[in-house]
């Protein structure tokens, strides 16, 4: 059994106005196998967390610490961090002009597994994880992320977690955009590979919807960088009748 | 007309309003060098340009007599296969059918140049295989002057290579026929040792039904300027025009390109795509494409891209469009520099790709829209295995300063 370990994590970023802090002192630990869910209000950090994880240079790190079976993270590089296990499906998949699908896959495949796939079993593979995700094949051919619709962009995040298999997922709002249906299929496509790997799943988002598909084991309340209230499925219901005035009020 | 854009987000687009061109099309030919003196690097056609270091190929002197050439040409292969047409002198057609000198350098050629390399595709005849003709420098302190006339002759299909390589002081002029109904494609590969010099005018015409391709692939060379002048005369006479440079430091690479809709109905495009990496890498890029008054139907779009790697590059950039007929089936233009993209970066990274590999996806990337354009495996085999030899050399170089960081 994996664990994702994060203590006092203190984030800031250079703008133009000066150092802003963003995370001001963020615990979470994350098993194996358990479904982390992180709801809160926008601009409270969610994204910074989940991009201070797969080691974004935007981020400065202060303080705290975040280690992979005590392995620590900070200390790698953003590939590396990727070959430890780690994956970032992101809010906003970045377009890369003239590097297609299937090679961008197969490239990504080549660098976390330390060596190139057997060619008739990846195409095999890349093949049964687009259908599962009921993306055409032709997506293959495009080149990465270019012209497509905001929910194609998230299943192609869900579609190399399934091929890249990490041990730990950030989802950064990964049910922004999707559709009803499209919803379900991402939500499947998590529970399967957690199903089948043991992945731990850290799930940021905003509604509770997705959380009828992907059981979360623990919800966190995220308010003005850090973790304001932890609960289980109950606590989502309630933000989602309530809202987050209840913590803002508070002045965490 | 308008002017629209496909580049990606990370690239700043400036459609810029037309200028008008007004010279270009009445710009002053001339066979003889003492018409045109040496440039001083104020003329419209040089102020970009690198005149010192050009300067060179400025001297009208005797060039191609002496035991000591500037150039060993290897065109055996292409004589094997009975498509090159010997001693083509001065005045024998069709050599100067349409090729006016518009420069100092491309009048000395012409005039140092006794006999023009004739390089003709036979009528109805498709050469399945590219012809490739091997330039290759035999000094950076060798002048060298030559005249080369390429002729698809009508119904023909056929790609022409010609492949620049070691070192020379070489002033170049290409003459392009595609005669009606002809597919030609013209190939210039400029990979020349890092102290060459290089100055080449191509000039086409395009007739009734005929399609040109033309690219210009520059990576090597101190100062590289090769400016295509494509006039695409016949009806329903196309052009593509398309070109590659990876200037790395201290390189000048240019190209000045000239695109004349005559016909009616003719269709261009033209597409040159540029990376710049390393101190005093430059390059330049002047697109003029002008709809002539008989041009009805015309279909005509520019754009010139450039990925800026590192700091202390410069890529100019100028695209011109002169209309002078209403009826126009659309034209526009597009000019775009951009810096290498960090988030490109970060998401290829965040899949385990490393950083070295990752730059250079993003970078062949940039670049795919025109490699894959070549069809000429050796070709694209060599430039891959350039653009992976520049990255290396680029790898210990700060990235482009981040906009706004
Ligand atoms: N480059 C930047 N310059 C200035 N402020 C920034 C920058 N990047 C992030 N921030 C600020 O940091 C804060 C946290 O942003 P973050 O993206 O982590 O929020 P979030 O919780 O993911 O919000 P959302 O729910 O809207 O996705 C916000 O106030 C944001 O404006
Ligand atoms: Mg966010």
């Amino acid at each position: 059994m994996s664990v994702l370990d994060i203590k006092d994590l203190r984030v800031s970023i250079e703008t133009e106005q000066g150092k802003k802090e963003i995370l001001r002192g963020v615990d979470l630990s994350i098993s194996s196998d358990e479904i982390h869910a992180v709801m809160g209000p926008n601009g409270s950090g969610k994204s910074t967390l989940a991009y201070t994880i797969a080691g974004h240079p935007r981020y400065t790190v202060d303080g705290g610490s975040i280690t992979l079976d005590g392995e620590d993270v900070l200390a790698m590089s953003v590939d590396e961090r990727a070959r430890a296990g780690l994956f970032l499906a992101m809010q906003y998949p970045v377009e890369i002009p003239g590097v297609t699908v299937s090679n961008f896959l197969r490239t990504a495949k080549t660098a976390v597994s330390g060596e190139a796939p057997r060619v008739r079993e990846w195409i095999g593979d890349v093949r049964k994880a687009m259908e599962s995700l009921r993306m055409d094949s032709s997506f293959g051919e495009r080149n990465v992320n270019e012209g497509f619709s905001g929910g194609e962009k998230k299943r192609h995040e869900i579609l190399q977690m399934e091929l890249l298999r990490p041990r730990f997922a950030v989802l950064d709002e990964t049910d922004s955009g999707l559709d009803v249906d499209a919803l379900r299929i991402v939500s499947e496509g998590v529970n399967r590979i957690k199903a089948e790997t043991g992945l731990g799943v850290l799930l940021i988002t905003h509604y509770t919807r997705i959380l009828r598909y992907i059981k979360p084991d623990h919800v966190h309340v995220f308010v003005n960088g850090r973790i304001a209230e932890q609960g289980g499925h109950e606590l989502a219901d309630r933000l989602e009748e309530e809202g987050y005035d209840r913590y803002l009020k508070a002045g965490v | 007309m308008t002017a629209t854009d496909t580049t990606p987000a990370a690239l700043r687009t400036e459609a810029e309003p037309a200028r008008p061109i007004q010279t270009r099309s009445e710009r002053p030919t001339s066979f003889d060098p003492a018409d045109f003196g040496a440039p001083t690097g104020r003329e419209v056609n040089w102020k970009l340009s690198d005149v010192r270091r050009l300067a060179p190929l400025f001297v009208d002197e005797e060039t191609e007599a002496g035991d000591e050439p500037g150039i060993a040409y290897d065109v055996d292969g292409i004589a094997e296969r009975g498509l090159l047409v010997e001693s083509t002198g001065h005045d024998a057609a069709p050599r100067g059918e349409i090729f006016r000198p518009e420069d100092v350098v491309s009048a000395i050629a012409w005039k140092r140049c006794p006999n023009a390399l004739h390089i003709r595709l036979p009528e109805g005849q498709e050469v399945a295989e590219p012809i490739v003709a091997r330039l290759h420098g035999l000094g950076a302190d060798r002048h060298a002057n030559a005249h080369i006339v390429i002729e698809a002759q009508p119904g023909s299909i056929g790609t022409v290579v010609l492949h620049h390589s070691g070192s020379a002081r070489y002033a170049q002029n290409v003459e392009i026929l595609v005669r009606a109904g002809a597919r030609l494609t013209v190939i210039s590969v400029q990979d020349w040792d890092d102290d060459a010099v290089h100055a080449s005018a191509h000039q086409a015409v395009v007739a009734d039904g005929g399609y040109l391709k033309h690219m210009v692939v520059s990576f090597g060379g101190d100062v590289v300027r090769v400016n295509p002048s494509v006039r695409l005369a016949g009806h329903r006479a196309e052009g593509e025009l398309y070109g590659l440079s990876f200037a790395d430091a201290g390189q000048h690479l240019e190209s000045q390109v000239y695109l004349f809709h005559e016909g009616v109905e003719t269709r261009g495009d033209v597409l040159y795509k540029g990376a710049l990496q390393g101190t005093g890498a430059r390059s330049v890029w002047i697109g003029d494409v002008l709809i002539g008054s008989g041009a009805t139907g015309t279909d005509s779009y520019e754009k010139n891209q450039n990925l800026v790697l590192s700091d202390g590059t410069r890529a100019d950039s100028i695209p011109n469009l002169e209309i002078e007929t209403g009826d126009i089936a659309g034209a526009g233009h597009a000019s775009a520099t951009g810096r290498f993209d960090d988030e490109q970066l970060f998401y290829l990274q965040s899949r385990g790709i490393e950083e070295e590999e990752a730059r250079r996806l993003v970078v062949i990337g940039f670049l795919m829209e025109i490699v894959q354009k070549i069809g000429v495996a050796e070709i694209e085999e060599r430039l891959a295995e350039a653009i992976d030899e520049e990255l290396r050399r680029g790898a210990g170089l700060a990235p482009a300063t981040r906009a706004g960081a």
